[in-house]
């Protein structure tokens, strides 16, 4: 199991690597053995019946062993010998890799128009709601709190929280008032971050795990009083029915409304059309987060978060306001979540407190961490990696044809995707994108290697 | 009843060394490439770790709760007036017992061994601690594996006193034990005891007196607030700011 | 001469009067007094350990001192009680500026970068508290454009202008020494506080950094306050020596008259033999400039 090397070896050490096979097989057989080999079941009598699955568990050792045979005796050298010829890194990058925001931006623009095109109306739905608008949410919400946890260096935990504040925020607002999602959207990015400067107040003094476990009981409150304040929130039965996002009142997405998009087009109905629309709607609210956060960075907020990231007893001794400068990291992550949070009600139609799990809040700091501290681009790619990756996840039923049809692939989506977590992890521990692009410069724009950025201790 | 009492303890001995192998596994292959590197790298590691297991267990035992029937059953009525008994189950009494002598046996190996010497030696400064000769790799796997022994046995307790486990049970208790042991000061044994014990009481009282609904809001609610005032736990060393 | 009242005493820029700071059972410093010149160059001396970086902590707001008063008065007169000032305050407000003995600079930052955080709070009021600033008003742009020029004048000063763009981690200790004043001086403070500026500088650079410093006092209408080990530095540039020994003062004047003061060679004597080696040298150096 170590990945250290030793001294280099010439050529494959067949003995060792053996033994380190063996070894691996041992401690596969321990560890595989028990959860798999023996599996309880209930039987009509409540009692539980131990059944032996003793194959697979040979089946896993016997992959364990070879594939740390395989590792030890030829992919080990194979990487010492390729670090060690490696020459200077090339400097000129492929014409992809240099224009790589603007070729992004132009397949996000035209994603739904390509998806139509190739699978016609109908067929497009699942391709534009469960890949395009699930992967831009996160996006989103991993832009916002790379303001907390990127810029300012604050380990949030409980960020679900002012999604979760964003979302009832829409779903309580306008199915009792009945007030549009262009009066709402702001509305709830506001109230998101009035909460953040509520909870931030307070907390903002702890630091490393302190702050961790506040800001994670915090979100946890949030979700706890969502489920038992029933007389307003309809515990965990959630809210249905939430109204749907109009264009200004000119064109609504109800098949019954004069003003139906179909009617105005002159198409046929279809639920395609509010799915494009709701496609186009995330796309400019991450955007929007994407263009503010950038321009933050450039002003002295934004140099003021990252240098808290760096040294905040330094910053104090220039005459920074700490406490402020934390509290508008947070207000204004908080907001964006919000605004993502009355998103998701109006895309969902309904919200419970199902959604806004710690869960959620862990995969979410995930992407920020995955991508790459500070880096817009990495989050980005974090995101449609693992939230694409997952939603790939549920399309292998064809797998069934393989397993047999009591193999069910959705069960092991979680797992790979915290299998995904680890791994990609220990291969780039700074994430994606590691690296740290300067807001200012005289000469000429060079990017800071991630190894010199620190990662702030809130 | 020394049958029971012998089968719990085989169990708990079984689940001790497979949880500890397991655990070692995982420091091996999820936490020692990320050591000395970045400082989130391992949380987002051990997150990931976290849903890898119980989504492991979910697919090998499946998602249905595993009832279990009662082992031990036998009560001590303490106290008995007008129809109501104050009593206490023999399974109590078991984990009372349980917890205290563990406690006692891990305080004894961080206080009095040359383990528990390099154990507090590699949390203070790692780096001037592998200078001095201690194994810091070696220190921290059997950190790791005695961790997962004492979970192990709340994990044999618990189901031996509420008698149905589910592969996502691990989750509220593991969030309530990192909050007992941020309550308690991190770092501070007895701090950890303390945490936990007020957890326990916080919860209970305010399920009698007020709303069973709102016992973990409460819960929350007060280890915001003491961390708020006392920003290092109870019984936490306050971090000096060195300038 | 000696009958002579010292600059300090009539035009002092910061007063510390009977301040004690007390660590539990601990006392760091023991009812100190002393007052710094207005446009001097002030240096606190004394063994390891006499509270020379605690009286610092105090004067710039990070340690609360258990007594006494800490009073600052600016050269239109204003006065500051620093004492009861928060830490961040006494920087934007009262106009102290430091550096650490331990550097602390924002490593992940371009040089360029940390000059232009030490200009927050004057772009902070530019960007109208970052709201206009993100709308894209051009009173910012102005206002951003001045600091950049302002940080080219202390990269030039400080001799690393063509790395303006490198990250500070990347510098060589005496750069990075030197990249922390001139942080420090970007924030035009009225008094600079700089704990120990030649600590592992090699004598190049040392004396650099006595012109660096010399430069501040003629040109900035900075008055500069220092902690140092390095007797060459304190008997070349200071106008006033403060001797601190176990929290007390035990010596304040002239360097020349600290320098022969009986109660600061048996401080010094007392303890390690290099730093009585470094004083002895110290003083034939002085006395050598002198006989020439």
């Amino acid at each position: 199991m170590s990945a250290e090397m030793e001294r280099p070896v010439a050529g494959p050490n067949y003995a060792a690597a053996a033994r380190d096979a063996v070894l691996a097989g041992v401690i596969a057989l321990g560890v595989f053995g028990p959860l798999i080999g023996f599996k309880t079941e209930q039987n009509m009598n409540n009692q539980l019946v131990v059944e032996n699955r003793w194959g697979i568990v040979i089946v896993i050792v016997a992959i364990v062993v070879i594939g740390r045979f395989l590792l030890k005796a030829f992919v080990f050298p194979a990487l010492v010998t390729r670090k060690a010829n490696a020459g200077p890194a090339s400097t000129d990058e492929s014409f992809f890799k240099r224009n790589f925001k603007t070729i992004g931006l132009a397949f996000l623009l035209l994603y739904p128009v390509i998806i139509v095109s190739m699978l016609g109306y109908q067929q497009s739905i699942k391709w534009v709601d469960n890949f395009g608008i699930q992967i831009l949410i996160y996006v989103m919400l991993g832009w916002g709190l790379n303001i907390v946890v990127g810029l300012a260096g604050l380990l949030d935990l409980g960020y679900v929280a002012f999604y979760a504040v964003g979302a009832y925020s829409y779903a309580l607002l306008s199915s009792h008032f009945g007030f549009s999602f262009w009066l709402l959207l702001p509305l709830s990015g506001i109230l998101a971050a009035m909460w953040g400067v509520i909870l931030g107040f307070p907390v903002l003094r702890l630091r490393g795990d302190y702050l961790a476990i506040v800001t994670l009981a915090f979100g946890e409150i949030i979700r706890l009083v969502l489920i038992n304040w029933r007389e307003v929130t309809n515990g965990s039965a959630g809210i249905s029915s939430i109204p749907k996002v109009d264009i200004f009142g000119w064109i609504t997405f109800n098949v019954a409304d004069p003003t139906y998009i179909g009617k105005i087009l002159d198409l046929p109905p279809s639920s395609a059309y509010y799915k494009i629309f709701l496609y186009y709607l995330i796309l400019a609210l991450a955007l929007f987060t994407a263009f503010v956060t950038l321009r933050l960075r450039r002003l002295p907020i934004g140099r003021a978060w990252e240098a808290l990231r760096e040294d905040e007893v330094a910053c104090r001794s220039l005459g920074i306001n700490t406490t402020n400068t934390k509290l508008t990291a947070f207000a204004l992550g908080a907001m964006f979540g919000g605004f993502a949070g009355s998103f998701f009600a109006a895309r969902q139609g309904f919200v419970s407190p199902e959604s806004f799990v710690f869960l959620e809040s862990a995969v979410i700091v995930a992407i920020v961490v995955l991508g790459g501290m500070g880096s817009m681009v990495g989050v980005a790619i974090a995101a449609a990696a693992m939230i694409g990756g997952t939603e790939i996840l549920r399309e292998l039923s064809f797998l069934k044809a393989v397993f047999g049809p009591e193999f069910n692939p959705d069960q092991f989506r979680m797992l790979i995707f915290g299998l995904a977590m680890v791994t990609i992890m220990v291969w780039k521990p700074r994430g994606f994108v590691g690296n740290r692009e300067p807001t200012a410069f005289l000469h000429e724009k060079k990017s800071v290697s991630g190894s010199l950025v620190q990662e702030g201790h809130g | 009843m020394a049958s029971v009492a012998l089968a719990l303890l085989i169990v708990m001995v079984v689940s001790m060394v497979l949880t500890s192998l397991m655990s070692w596994t995982i420091e091996r292959v999820a936490y020692r490439p990320l050591r000395g590197s970045f400082r989130l790298a391992p949380l987002i590691s051990a997150i990931g770790m976290s849903i890898v297991l119980s989504n492991f267990v979910q697919v090998a035992q499946g998602p249905r709760n595993k009832p279990v029937p009662p082992m031990v059953t036998d009560t001590i009525v303490l106290m008995e007036r007008n129809g109501f008994a104050v009593t206490l189950s023999y399974k109590q009494i078991i984990i009372m017992v349980v917890t205290a002598v563990l406690l006692a046996g891990f305080w004894y190996v961080v206080q009095k061994t040359p383990l528990g010497r390099a154990q507090r030696a590699c949390e203070q400064d790692r780096k001037m601690a592998a200078l001095l000769g201690v194994n810091v790799d070696r220190t921290i796997s059997l950190t790791f594996v005695m961790g997962a022994a004492l979970a192990a046995v709340a994990g044999t307790l618990f189901l031996m006193y509420y008698g149905v486990v589910n592969f996502s049970d691990g989750f509220v208790p593991g969030v309530k034990a990192f909050t007992a042991a941020v309550l308690g000061g991190i770092g501070s044994l007895p701090g950890a005891v303390l945490g936990g014990l007020l957890i326990g009481l916080i919860e209970t009282f305010w399920s009698g007196y007020f709303s069973i609904d709102y016992k973990d809001v409460a819960a929350f609610s007060i280890l915001a607030i003491v961390l708020i005032f006392m920003p290092q736990g109870i019984l936490g060393r306050p971090e000096v700011e060195k300038v | 001469m000696a009958e002579m009242i010292p600059s300090w005493e009539t035009n002092p820029i910061l007063s510390v009067e009977h301040v004690t700071m007390r660590f539990g059972g601990l006392v760091a410093v023991n009812d100190l007094s002393f007052k710094a010149g207005r446009g001097d160059i002030t240096a606190l001396i004394g063994p390891n350990g006499a509270g020379k970086t605690t009286v610092f902590n105090c004067i710039t707001g990070f340690y609360k001192p258990t007594q006494g008063m800490l009073h600052l008065r600016h050269a239109d007169g204003k006065p500051f009680l620093l004492e009861r000032m928060p830490d961040f305050k006494i920087s934007a407000k009262a106009k102290v500026a430091r550096t650490f003995q331990n550097i602390r600079l924002f490593s992940g930052m371009t040089l360029l970068e940390n000059l232009l955080v030490a200009q927050h709070n004057p772009l902070m009021i530019a960007s109208g508290m970052t709201v206009l600033g993100v709308l894209g008003f051009a009173g910012y742009k102005k206002a951003e454009k001045h600091s950049i020029e302002r940080a080219e004048y202390w990269l030039n000063k400080i001799g690393l202008y063509d790395r303006a763009d490198d990250p500070a981690g990347d510098l060589p200790y005496g750069a990075q020494r030197r990249l922390e004043i001139a942080r420090a001086m970007c924030t035009e403070p009225e008094l600079l506080c700089l704990d120990e500026p030649a600590a592992g500088l090699n004598p190049r650079e040392s004396g650099e950094l006595n012109e660096l410093l010399l430069g501040i006092r003629r040109d900035e209408n900075t008055s500069l306050l220092l902690i140092e080990h390095d007797m060459s530095v304190v008997m070349e540039i200071s106008d006033h020596v403060v001797v601190l020994e176990y929290g007390t003062k035990i010596s304040d004047g002239k360097p020349e008259a600290v320098r022969n003061d009986p109660r600061v060679i048996a401080a010094y004597l007392g303890v390690d033999d290099e730093e009585v080696e470094q004083v002895e040298q110290a003083l034939d150096v002085v006395t050598e400039e002198a006989q020439q």
